[in-house]
């Protein structure tokens, strides 16, 4: 009897041990599916995955998306409402000919107008529309060179990490009303850090 | 901190606090009241020049990034003997109401047709945001095209 029983209790103890495996990873890979990074080990998955996460709560975040707006109207504010005067895109992304985006907004914020400002502050062209996307969707487009301006992984590294109208997004300043606009979720050092790691283990995308 | 720019053609040197909005040093300091202050936000256009021949609201515009470029202001666009096409219609159409807000608008205009020498009516609306109390815009979308006339005519003479 116990001869029989002890072949069924290793396998039994082998199943919950796997299925204890796989809870943790389906803990640590939150909602994603992991089916994109399975050849990883399951660390360095879980790397991944967080990162992922971690940047995409950034990137997902007004102060990203109302500059990458799906048409031709940026949007501001904490609402996201579109921006005001009817301010347009325009040709050249800068605006139009006499209501260009630095006839408002120069290279720092304003503080007594509560304009904000920085380096090259303008709409991202319309291939690289994130409103209305889901991260996934976002995550696919910033790594595909035909819409993300031909940029490779390491340059999309480094405009995510470096570009300073995007790390502008941690120095939102005041609104006209001199409220400090909201920053993104996450602080800027651990998005920084969350990007490169993700860059690292493979950029990959999850199928959500 | 000095700071030095043309301005209407003329050199001019500062020494104020380079955060100091240019519409501050262009009507306290170098003394062109022309350039109204409006809403102080870069929302209502009355402050609006130019800075190398772009629109700018210079209520928003720290005067540091004003150092070494040409600024324009409505005393610089034209005068009475030689008014700009944009001064000239507005004369002719008899714009103004109150007046306080024009010299924004006008030089908005001015900037519109550098670019855009045969506005249509949605380029019009497209560009020309400013703020009128008076409500002129009819009167200004008249003017508008009757500049942009003198501007093509002026620019075949020329």
């Amino acid at each position: 009897m116990k001869k029989t029983l002890l072949p069924i209790l290793s396998i039994m103890l082998l199943i919950g041990s796997v299925s204890i495996g796989f809870g943790y990873s389906e803990k640590e890979g939150e909602e994603l599916s992991r089916s994109s990074v399975n050849e990883l080990p399951q660390q360095e998955q879980n790397e991944s995955l967080a990162a992922f996460n971690t940047m995409m709560k950034v990137l997902t975040h007004k102060r990203c998306v109302n500059c990458h707006p799906a048409g031709d109207r940026p949007h501001q504010g904490e609402d996201s409402h579109v921006h005001n005067f009817g301010v347009r895109r325009g040709p050249d992304n800068h605006g139009v000919a006499a209501l260009r985006c630095e006839t408002c907004h120069q290279e720092e914020n304003n503080e007594f107008s509560g304009v904000p400002g920085a380096p090259e502050w303008s709409l991202a062209p319309l291939s690289m529309a994130w409103e209305g996307l889901n991260r996934i969707e976002i995550a696919k487009s910033i790594m595909n060179p035909a819409i993300n301006g031909g940029r490779s992984l390491e340059e999309t590294v480094k405009h995510l990490t470096e570009h300073e109208l995007v790390l502008w997004a941690w120095e939102p300043g005041v609104d006209a009303d001199g409220t400090p606009r909201e920053k993104p979720p996450v602080p800027k050092e651990k998005y920084i850090a969350a990007v490169k790691k993700w860059a690292e283990t493979g950029a990959h995308i999850p199928t959500e | 901190m000095d700071i030095s720019f043309q301005i209407n053609g003329t050199l001019r040197s500062v020494d104020v606090d380079e955060n100091t909005p240019l519409l501050w040093v262009v009507r306290d300091v170098i003394g062109l009241k022309g350039t109204k202050f409006g809403c102080g936000k870069a929302a209502c256009g009355a402050c609006t020049l130019h800075v190398d021949g772009e629109a700018v609201r210079s209520c928003s515009y720290a005067v540091k990034y004003a150092e070494g470029k040409n600024i324009t202001t409505i005393e610089g666009l034209g005068d009475a003997d030689n008014p700009h096409p944009v001064q000239q219609a507005w004369m002719e159409e008899v714009v103004p109401q109150c007046g306080y807000c024009q010299p924004g608008f006008m030089m908005a205009t001015a900037a519109m047709l550098d670019k855009t020498p045969n506005p249509t009516d949605e380029d019009i609306d497209a560009n020309i945001v400013n703020v009128c109390r008076c409500a002129t815009y009819y009167r200004m979308r008249k003017a508008i095209h009757r500049a942009a006339e003198l501007h093509t005519a002026n620019a075949q003479n020329s």
